[in-house]
């Protein structure tokens, strides 16, 4: 059941042209956050182009899986994947960040189909997926739960509650991923306030976990499989990636965590992201 | 005022039934079920109520994914920790996406007594009350705790609902219809009007009856829904008797004596009084012993029915 080779270069093409929109609506807007979208992209084009169930003529459809953004400021990854799934158009993308606009600054549900939860403030979302997870198990249901999660964002203690939780209640259907892109704000998250070791901290709360390189699409959907197959304990993916991978211009560029690029920049990376794939 | 019953224990009592009639009811609390009756529940439907240990801000996420998984949350905790350890999960990821969960917070106010300052939530209503999308009642005794429970239930979107620890006597008979945004009128008065919410409800009632001795006639308006106000009653009164006072157990700022001044500045100003906690924190004492400590008893609201009248033009 393990991804052919055939759907493995078709998700990294896609991957390809969610960067590329990700770039464009983010230079239209003129602001957001680059680095963390980048980095997560091959990620949650895996999710919704290979293991995730869902209508987007139905965002409410009762047999979904469910995906939570728990690093909210990637938005404009979220919203770009909605589009390429058909829950908006394309057309809308290039109202990020502006009044009136469905694709709030952090993603909001109340008016953004696809989104299950409004998330923005760290540390949330895993304690939302519990809540979700439980009610599947109440509904008998076979629905599946994932999260998003920033390494950055393991500093917040409400993520080591949840974690307990989700490991308490044996929530096997609930397959977090952390993109371990390494930067946040204000530096290198090991020199800001160090996350490591990420795996041991999961294994010793009660989780399965595997650690994959983020960008390795064969790895995230071998990964994603796997976390499928795990009973009795939740599941957490550690993706290691690079912040703003697909050009030099972002990659490994702090300040590009909530900057927007130049279209001097856009022109940059447009050249190389037409070229071949970002992704192995 | 006969029989006495706990909000709490009114609480559970409402969440057992609750519970028989609807499947989707899931209950959740942080390790204090016994003490928020959110055991009663958990006795009867334990495959529905989730323990979530200590960890507030855990529970008020869980709770918000289980009512995007189409369940019913009722989330229970002292007061002080639903809304002050959990303030900005209850803002981000309950309120905000206006999420179908329902905070019910017990040993509120100087009902904790005891405990002291740590354990005893003066700020809670207001707190609340700021949130946009949130809804806040404070029931004054164990009729209209069912009731409010059974309205928060069939309301669409979160709620606050704070209730107590102690034994309250029962002000409401059978045929009482309570709804939220909706003022119950005692008596209407004639010289000043005490709007009072929760336990302090009783003690306005018991200041009304002082103050009938001395020919002074006020009236009582149970202000169980702080958000949204009543304004039409808080007007209404104060064209009527043209003098108000506010009563409460939580802080002078921001509650309902808050919220009342706001609804009178706008539309009716007459001269009021604002009887609750006066900006400090609380200490260890017994219920009755905190409210004349605090200046909550019914003389202490009798004579400020008396300054606020003299203020009259």
């Amino acid at each position: 059941m393990a991804a052919t080779e055939e759907q493995l270069k078709t998700l990294r093409e896609k991957a390809r042209r969610v960067r590329i929109d990700i770039l464009k609506m983010l230079t239209e807007c003129g602001s957001g956050h680059t680095g963390g979208s980048l980095s997560a992209t091959d990620i949650v084009t895996a999710l919704y182009f290979y293991k995730m169930k869902y209508d987007p003529k139905r965002p409410d459809w009762k047999e979904r899986d469910n995906f939570i953004l728990s690093k909210g400021h990637a938005a404009p990854v979220l919203y770009t994947e909605l589009a390429h799934a058909g829950f908006i158009e394309h057309a809308e993308l290039c109202t990020l960040r502006k009044l009136g606009s469905r694709l709030q600054g952090h993603p909001d549900s109340k008016c953004m189909p696809g989104v299950e939860i409004s998330t923005g403030s760290l540390g949330q979302g895993l304690s939302v997926a519990n809540g979700l997870a439980l009610a599947h198990k109440l509904d008998k249901s076979s629905n599946r739960v994932y999260v998003l999660l920033g390494d950055g964002e393991l500093q917040e203690g409400q993520i080591w509650e949840a974690a307990m939780t989700a490991a308490h209640y044996k929530l096997d259907n609930i397959c977090a991923l952390v993109d371990n892109n390494g930067l946040q704000i204000d530096g290198p998250v090991e020199k800001v306030m160090g996350v490591e070791p990420i795996t041991d901290k999961w294994r010793a709360f009660g989780w399965e976990v595997f650690d994959i390189d983020g960008h390795d699409m064969a790895a995230i959907t071998a990964a994603l499989d796997k976390a499928e197959n795990v009973k009795g304990k939740p599941t957490m993916i550690v993706c290691r990636t690079v912040k703003g991978k697909g050009s030099k211009v972002f990659e490994g560029k702090v300040e590009f965590h909530g900057t927007a690029p130049s279209k001097e920049e856009l022109d940059i990376a447009m050249k190389e992201l037409s070229g071949e794939t970002v992704c192995k | 005022m006969t029989e006495k019953v706990a909000t709490r224990d009114a609480y559970g009592d409402a969440l057992v039934s609750l519970g028989k009639k609807r499947n989707d009811v899931v209950v959740l609390d942080a390790d204090l079920s016994g003490s928020t009756k959110t055991s009663k529940f958990a006795k009867v439907f334990p495959d529905r109520f989730f323990n979530i240990g200590i960890a507030e801000q855990d529970m008020m996420g869980t709770a918000a994914g289980l009512a995007i998984g189409g369940k019913l949350p009722f989330v229970s905790t002292f007061a002080v920790f639903a809304t002050g350890r959990a303030w900005e999960q209850v803002r981000q990821s309950i309120c905000y996406p206006n999420l179908n969960v329902k905070i019910v917070a017990s040993h509120s106010g100087v009902t904790v007594g005891e405990d002291g300052g740590s354990h005893q939530s003066v700020e809670d209503i207001a707190v609340m009350r700021v949130i946009p999308h949130m809804t806040v009642i404070v029931p004054a005794d164990g009729p209209e705790t069912l009731q409010a429970i059974e309205a928060a239930a069939e309301y669409k979107g979160p709620c606050y609902v704070r209730v107590g620890r102690n034994k309250v006597p029962t002000l409401f008979g059978a045929d009482y219809k309570f709804k939220i945004g909706k003022a119950h009128v005692f008596n209407e008065g004639k010289d000043a009007a005490i709007i009072a919410a929760g336990i302090m409800v009783a003690e306005a009632l018991r200041a009304r009856d002082l103050l009938k001795a001395e020919g002074i006639d006020v009236g009582v308006i149970d202000m169980s829904t702080i958000k949204p106000l009543d304004t039409g009653a808080v007007t209404a009164a104060a064209m009527r008797c043209g003098a108000i006072v506010t009563a409460e157990e939580h802080s002078i700022i921001g509650g309902l004596g808050g919220a009342v001044a706001e609804a009178l500045a706008e539309s009716a100003p007459v001269p009021m009084a604002r009887i609750g906690i006066k900006d400090r924190f609380g200490t260890s004492g017994d219920q009755e012993a905190l409210l004349k400590h605090y200046g909550l008893s019914a003389s202490d609201l009798a004579m400020a029915v008396k300054e606020v009248i003299k203020k009259k033009r």
